[in-house]
């Protein structure tokens, strides 16, 4: 960059926190440009919550910056970062209805009502809730009450919406459909946002950039297409979704035979796994194991001289069937431990 | 033999409660409504020396309560929001004040007044309204911290949180999101402590001196003072409705308050900064500690006049052994007699208490709810109504008990059966039914499901309940003020009262080494039957 202004954007660097003696964020990098949308992938207890907490500045780390381009955020009470955060269990004020939920942000900002008003229709209608506003918020299904904490946190005007695991009371089908809505406001708003998840599938479908969380680093941090074809780590690979990850031996070995790689484990790209009906089409012969539809795609485990693959037939397979396979270009990936 | 045992149960509380309490209050009402009773009450009313007192009954109650929650609040706040060492600890110990004896209080903060310099000249605390705020604060703080600390524990904190992402400074986060949540518990407690300041007696009398009078001590002036009996009655009539009025309020405010809690994730609380925390510390340390402080080095010295430091002896705990003129048997004799008393009205309030317990978690609903609220009378309505509604309606046929010691016991057992229940009937609901359910598929008969499952678990909220009723026991005053008749009846408390009543060094000496023996036993027997019921599943609380 060389000494000229920083761009706009969020960007921590080295962040730790310590909750009781246990380290909980160890030396975290990360930044979030504008209209980027940023997902957070890791399972429970990584530490992804705590991190929306330490940029919001609900906690205090030990060390390491939060900025804002060249503003340092370290001093800056919650309130005037300009953040929204967004709960899983959406914290609506149980004592105000749909409206007086929406309008909070504007009203501590002083914001005069009529132009409130305005402003909070403008909001529902963007999350799809036309007209909700003299709504009880008990009276609200699960994805209307998320819907209306996105609006009130939306409506507060932030730079950086942050979202921890918003979707993550809900039922599959609603779960998908409000990923996909999500995304396309985010992306038609231009909002930059930082989302939490423990879905690859969430993920996949929100993410300009991924970045895996695991026993408090970032483990892995590119688009979704770079993570997903080079996880780099075991940890990675699993919260990506990868199932295929086969341990070699200290030759480098396995029933796949010799793979070129030194030993440990290796992921076996599912999509570079070709299937071939015939068993003598293929470099390996195999049997299928499991046959299903996921997705509205066939997928199949196939046990390749004890070797399971997961893999995604171009037809429908059945158990029992012995099938050729052959490995991809750029199947075998070397992971970390 | 299940009959039996189900009619004892029901018949055994409620004849306790229609004698000693029933018949008492009804006695005053009789007599209260009759022509002669409506007469002097209308009388009373045309007094402006009676509006004099309601006032002040009225306002010291309202200004205490304020008073209470400005030192308070904070310190629930601190409770409830935040993490520190010792967090259990300030949570015990800030209860201790609430079960003290209210005579003893009363004699901590006459040594402390002294001690301060503030007994007389232009500044003096001694009998002024001051005092006897400061020390209704001393007695109620521990009811708002536990009271609004465990619901304001219990509110989610996100819900501040997002306020504060919205935008919202603290204050305005506190304003508008926390506030109207908080507000139906404040209300709440609010409400029990302005009816304890409303029906305190002890503190009053001692504290406020002859100039400061409430109902409660006026009752008590007129009928064992003055032995003008139709004015006392007049004036209990008004203090009953002006009781039955509160509690009624106390009792919405409470209904609303269970509507609001709901359950919740908890969040790590933060840890609090070292100024919070002195100065919430300091502030407590303050009120709740010095007073006790100051007690117990008075009782420890002699010989300072003016408020330079006297020498240190233990001369005036041994002058309780000996008997004085002031007192028909010595200090330590009505020692005894308290903890003989205290331990008779324990065993009755467990046993009526626990009986009614039972009822109210296994019998009929409308028995269950009858005995609940029955029950709990006694601990609403001021202990001084109590004591002169015994001192008319049991010193002649067909129930003469006055001149039975053993009425002082049962009077206290009135007192302590609402503690008893408040321990025992939340643990009895709460034991698991799936439990119970699953002893019964292993066989096990009702009466043995009852005794294997529910009696363990039952037996710790016993203690815990006894060990209040012991406490309550060592130290009432209100009640036990009416009733003694000779020396063998004479408790703590009440030769307490007589010895601070009296100048001199020696006799405040000795006043002030009785206030502490009996602190330490109210403070004792609470502790430790706390810290080793609460290791079990009770529940409930006061």
């Amino acid at each position: 960059m060389g000494g000229g202004l920083e761009t706009p954007g969020l960007k921590v660097r080295d962040l730790s926190v310590v909750f009781d003696g246990m380290p909980v964020l160890n030396g975290i990098d990360l930044s979030v440009a504008p209209g980027e949308v940023v997902v957070l992938l890791g399972p429970s207890g990584s530490g992804k919550s705590t991190l929306l907490r330490s940029v919001a500045g609900l906690e205090k780390p030990v060390s390491g910056e939060v900025k804002w381009g060249d503003e340092d955020l370290s001093g800056v009470p919650t309130h005037q970062r300009g953040f929204g955060l967004v709960f899983q269990d959406h914290a609506l004020f149980g004592h105000r209805d749909v409206a007086g939920n929406v309008d909070f942000g504007l009203r501590v900002a002083g914001m005069p009502s009529a132009a409130r008003a305005h402003r909070v229709t403008r909001s529902l209608a963007l999350v799809g809730l036309d007209g909700f506003e003299s709504r009880r918020v008990d009276t609200l299904s699960g994805g209307e009450a998320q819907r209306v904490a996105l609006a009130r946190s939306l409506a507060a005007g932030p730079r950086l919406l942050m979202l921890d695991e918003p979707l993550g009371s809900l039922d599959r089908a609603l779960r998908e459909r409000l990923t996909s809505d999500l995304g396309s406001l985010l992306r038609r708003i231009g909002m930059a946002a930082l989302h939490v998840t423990h879905d690859h599938d969430e993920a996949f479908a929100l993410a300009d950039r991924i970045a895996v969380l695991g026993g408090g680093r970032i483990d892995r941090i590119g688009t979704p297409d770079e993570v997903w074809t080079d996880p780099g780590t075991v940890h990675a690979a699993r919260c990506l979704g990868h199932e295929n990850l086969v341990e070699l031996n200290s030759a480098g070995e396995c029933a796949l035979g010799l793979l070129g790689v030194g030993p440990g484990t290796v992921l076996v790209r599912a999509d570079r796994v070709l299937i071939e009906p015939f068993p003598g089409d293929g470099e390996l012969t195999a049997e299928v194991k499991t046959s299903s539809i996921r997705g509205g795609r066939a997928v199949v485990v196939v046990d390749v001289s004890g070797v399971m693959l997961r893999a995604w037939p171009r037809n429908v397979l059945a158990v029992g069937d012995r099938v050729g396979v052959t490995l991809g270009s750029g199947a075998i990936v070397p992971l970390k431990s | 033999m299940r009959r039996i045992g189900a009619t004892v149960a029901v018949a055994f509380p409620a004849a306790f409660l229609g004698v000693f309490f029933l018949y008492p209050i009804g006695a005053i009402l009789f007599r209260g409504l009759g022509a002669e009773g409506l007469t002097r009450l209308i009388e009373l009313l045309k007094k402006p020396s009676f509006w004099d007192v309601a006032w002040f009954t009225l306002w010291q109650a309202a200004a205490s309560t304020v008073l209470t929650l400005a030192v308070a609040l904070p310190g629930a706040h601190l409770l409830a929001r935040r993490q520190f060492r010792g967090r259990s600890l300030l949570r015990a110990a800030a209860t201790v004040p609430f079960v003290l004896p209210t005579v003893a209080v009363g004699g901590a903060f006459l040594a402390l007044f002294e001690r301060l310099g503030l007994a007389d000249g232009p500044l003096h605390l001694t009998r002024t309204a001051g005092a006897v705020l400061i020390a209704h604060v001393f007695f109620n703080v521990a009811v708002v911290l536990r009271t609004v600390g465990s619901f304001w524990e219990g509110l989610d904190p996100r819900a501040s949180e997002q306020a504060r992402v919205l935008g919202a400074s603290p204050v305005q986060a506190f304003r508008w999101v926390t506030w109207p949540q908080l507000w139906p518990a404040v209300a709440a407690a609010s409400s029990i402590v302005f009816l304890f300041c409303f029906t305190s007696f002890g503190v009053v009398l001692i504290l406020g001196g002859p100039t400061r009078a409430t109902l409660e001590t006026e009752v008590w002036r007129h009928a064992v003072f003055r032995g003008d009996l139709a004015s006392a009655t007049a004036l209990a009539m008004v203090q009953l409705a002006a009781v039955v009025a509160i509690v009624m309020v106390t009792n919405r405010l409470q209904y609303r308050r269970a509507v609001v809690q709901q359950p919740v994730r908890r969040i790590a609380p933060p840890r609090a900064s070292l100024r919070l925390l002195a100065a919430n510390l300091g502030l407590l340390a303050t009120v709740l500690g010095l007073p006790i402080v100051v007690l117990v080095e008075r009782s420890l010295t002699r010989g300072r006049s003016g408020g330079g430091w006297g020498d240190w002896t233990f001369d005036h705990y041994g002058a309780l052994a000996s008997r004085s003129v002031l007192l028909p048997a010595s200090a330590l004799r009505a020692l005894g007699n308290s903890l003989l008393f205290a331990l008779v009205a324990t065993g009755l309030a467990v046993l009526v208490g626990g009986l009614a317990s039972l009822v109210v978690v296994h019998g009929r609903r409308a028995l269950g709810r009858a005995f609940d609220l029955g029950l709990m009378l006694p601990l609403g309505a001021s202990a001084v109504t109590l004591g002169f509604g015994m001192l008319i309606a049991l010193d002649e046929p067909p129930v003469d008990f006055r001149s039975s010691k053993w009425l002082v016991p049962v009077a206290h057992a009135l007192i302590g059966v609402p503690f008893v229940m408040r321990t025992v009937v939340p643990t009895l609901r709460s034991i698991d039914v799936q439990l119970r359910e699953a002893a019964a598929t292993l066989g096990a008969t009702s009466v043995r499901t009852r005794r294997e499952i529910d009696l363990p678990i039952a037996a710790r909220a016993l203690a815990v309940g006894a060990g209040f009723s012991f406490a309550v026991s060592l130290g009432e005053f209100g009640a036990t003020s009416f009733l003694p008749r000779h020396p063998d009846q004479l408790t703590a408390p009440l030769a307490l009262f007589r010895l601070l009543a009296q100048p001199g060094d020696a006799l405040r000496g000795q006043a002030m080494a009785l206030a502490v023996l009996l602190m330490l036993l109210t403070a004792a027997s609470v502790l430790a039957i706390e810290g080793w019921g609460r290791r079990g599943a009770v529940r409930g609380d006061l």
